[in-house]
């Protein structure tokens, strides 16, 4: 396709101007497909370079230290990364299930008509400003948690041993578990619609066969489509722990932004995206600046990790349906 | 219980619960479109969009110089992302369906996708805000811009291989050469589906906060000079939102209102052009 014999009345002059300009639109595209790749570049070479003092000064025991105080100038990451990883967990245990259904329910039961306008439904919830989930967490969601959710959690769950402590502590509606919810709510379409995608690559005579035996739905979904869409379903969880980890907003408002870590669930705590927004504007250039750039360097490259991953994942899952 | 009875009330509890979950999901849109409509709308009113954002403590105010702020910063994002985005799909498309570059760039467009905004603004931060003295609407551009660039790459790629390869060789045949082939011929058989990436972005980076918290800062006055620091919506709600001022609060509802609408539309307008096209 690329070798196009010219036509014979064309000028010879015509068809090098046409092979100069075809030149330089390959290498004007070129240069912007690079735009795109150096800004990826730019961003781990900047955020490095800008933690050096703090990486330096901390070493990678900055990792796992548990100190944020600004007026000593001494940082550590570690209740960043904890409230980051905690809040990651409770909204994929929370948005797993659920995703998991509504992909089973678009897939398999919805009436056709209904798939459609209900996929749809949930790309708009997908769509919606994380900054919305943040407002809509902190003004009414919060206090009704608050209310009639956390001392019922309190009393039913608060004596039993271990996991009574996650239960500790005043319900005031903010925190972690407050946080990590929202969170959830945000990345169940994210989930949901890859999902659904995975599991439409489903050759239907696979299907078909397992209903010809006797199957029923719910046998076909976990003992046919799941084993079938494993590696792309994976893939599409750890697209929304990629969202979760990095999100912000939605975070910022109801995590309680509090530098510490305690084994209550309802205590409030940060993440590293939160302490980032709510520090950044005001940080002293020094220490304190170069160790939330370092916050940041750290953020990134674990998203990095868990979005490539993701993405093989998903790939190899979708690849599957040429075969 | 017959192993049979047993099957049959096994799927009838997972297709239940199925259904629960999908109910939960419209349920939780629901909820959060009608708290915001029933919060948002006392707000909205002839001040809200004829008046600034008040000071502290003061009365009333509206959003006027925050509304102005986003638009100027998104319109100018999307006359730099649009270009960009297209000629890089147009590349990984065209030319790059085998080289290993196109595959780097296509993997790190995909990463970039869903990186975290709140680093895109540390990096615009450092780039720019630190080494010319100064938070302004540019950076605040250049940062919502590394956002939509890869949504418009991705969606203009997707669709130009699309393109029945019949099309492009029915123009090589002719004699057209490379550039008009992918400029008048593919490009313009995508149009719809090109166009609806360029929306997509738009809606992507309308409600973004994180990556303006630190570039384009924001402003209290009204101001159109894009050099300095510039009021944006979803910023004014974020210190709206948390303050402790009633009419304060209350625009920011206002401002997440408009901004879930803006959104909202712009998904269903996206949506509507691109399925009228393709099922043509």
């Amino acid at each position: 396709m690329s070798e196009v014999a010219p036509p014979v009345d064309l000028h010879a002059s015509q068809v090098r101007k046409f092979k100069i300009q075809d030149m330089l639109f390959h290498q004007v595209t070129l240069v912007f497909a690079f735009i795109v790749l150096a800004a990826l570049a730019g961003i781990l070479v900047s955020l490095a370079i800008e933690a050096m003092p703090a990486l330096k000064q901390f070493g990678v025991a900055f990792l796992w230290t548990d100190v944020w105080s600004v007026p000593d100038d001494e940082f550590g990451a570690l209740s960043a990364i904890y409230g980051t990883v905690v809040t990651s967990v409770i909204a994929l245990l929370i948005a797993v299930p659920i995703s998991f259904g509504i992909a089973l329910f678009l897939t398999e039961t919805c009436p056709v008509w209904l798939r459609r306008p209900l996929g749809m439904a949930i790309e708009l919830l997908a769509g919606v400003p994380s900054i919305i989930y943040g407002i809509w967490g902190l003004f009414v969601f919060a206090p009704l948690f608050a209310e009639h959710v956390q001392p019922h959690l309190q009393t039913a769950l608060g004596d039993v041993p271990v996991i009574g402590g996650w239960f500790a502590g005043p319900p005031i509606g903010i925190g972690i578990l407050t946080a990590g919810i929202v969170l959830s709510l945000m990345v169940i379409p994210f989930v949901a619609s890859v999902m659904r995608d995975v599991f439409e690559t489903v050759p239907a005579p696979l299907k078909e066969s397992a209903y010809g035996v006797g199957c029923t739905t719910w046998e076909v979904v976990v003992n046919v489509v799941l084993p079938y869409t494993r590696v792309g379903v994976i893939g599409g969880i750890m697209l929304g722990l990629g969202r979760a980890l990095g999100e912000t907003m939605a975070v910022t408002f109801v995590i309680g932004n509090a530098n510490r870590i305690v084994g209550s669930l309802f205590a409030p705590g940060t993440s590293i995206a939160s302490t980032l927004a709510n520090e950044f504007g005001e940080a002293d250039p020094g220490l304190h600046i170069s160790s939330l750039f370092a916050l940041g360097l750290v953020l990134f490259i674990i998203t990095f990790i868990v979005l490539a991953i993701s993405r093989w994942l998903i790939q190899r899952g979708v690849a599957k349906q040429g075969k | 219980m017959s192993l049979y009875t047993r099957r049959i009330l096994t799927n009838r509890i997972g297709i239940a619960l199925s259904m629960i979950a999908m109910a939960f999901g419209l349920a939780a849109l629901m909820w959060i479109l009608w708290t915001l409509f029933y919060n948002g709308f006392s707000a909205l009113s002839w001040d809200f969009f004829t008046q600034d954002t008040p000071a502290p403590g003061s009365e009333g105010g509206g959003l006027r110089n925050a509304i102005v702020g986003s638009l100027m910063i998104i319109g100018v994002t999307t006359l730099v992302s649009t270009p960009i985005g297209i000629l890089a799909g147009i590349y990984l498309a065209e030319f790059g369906t085998t080289s290993r570059f196109a595959a780097t760039t296509r993997f790190v467009t995909d990463i970039m996708l869903s990186a975290p905004s709140i680093v895109v603004g540390l990096f615009v931060y450092a780039l720019v805000v630190a080494t010319l003295g100064g938070f302004s609407g540019w950076a605040g551009s250049l940062a919502l811009s590394l956002i939509a660039i890869p949504v418009v790459v991705r969606t203009t790629e997707n669709m130009l291989l699309l393109v029945p390869t019949a099309l492009r060789e029915a123009a090589f045949a002719v004699g057209a050469p490379r550039w008009q082939v992918s400029l008048k011929v593919t490009l313009r058989a995508v149009k719809a589906g090109v166009v609806t990436g360029v929306l997509l972005a738009i809606a992507r980076i309308t409600g973004e906060t994180a990556p303006l918290l630190f570039t384009a800062l924001n402003n209290q006055f009204y101001s159109t000079d894009m050099s300095q620091p510039m009021g944006n919506l979803p910023v004014v709600i974020y210190q709206f939102a948390m303050s402790p001022y009633d009419n304060w609060v209350s625009l920011a509802w206002g401002g997440a209102l408009l901004i879930a609408l803006l959104v909202l539309a712009i998904n269903i307008i996206a949506r509507v052009l691109f399925r009228k096209k393709s099922s043509a």
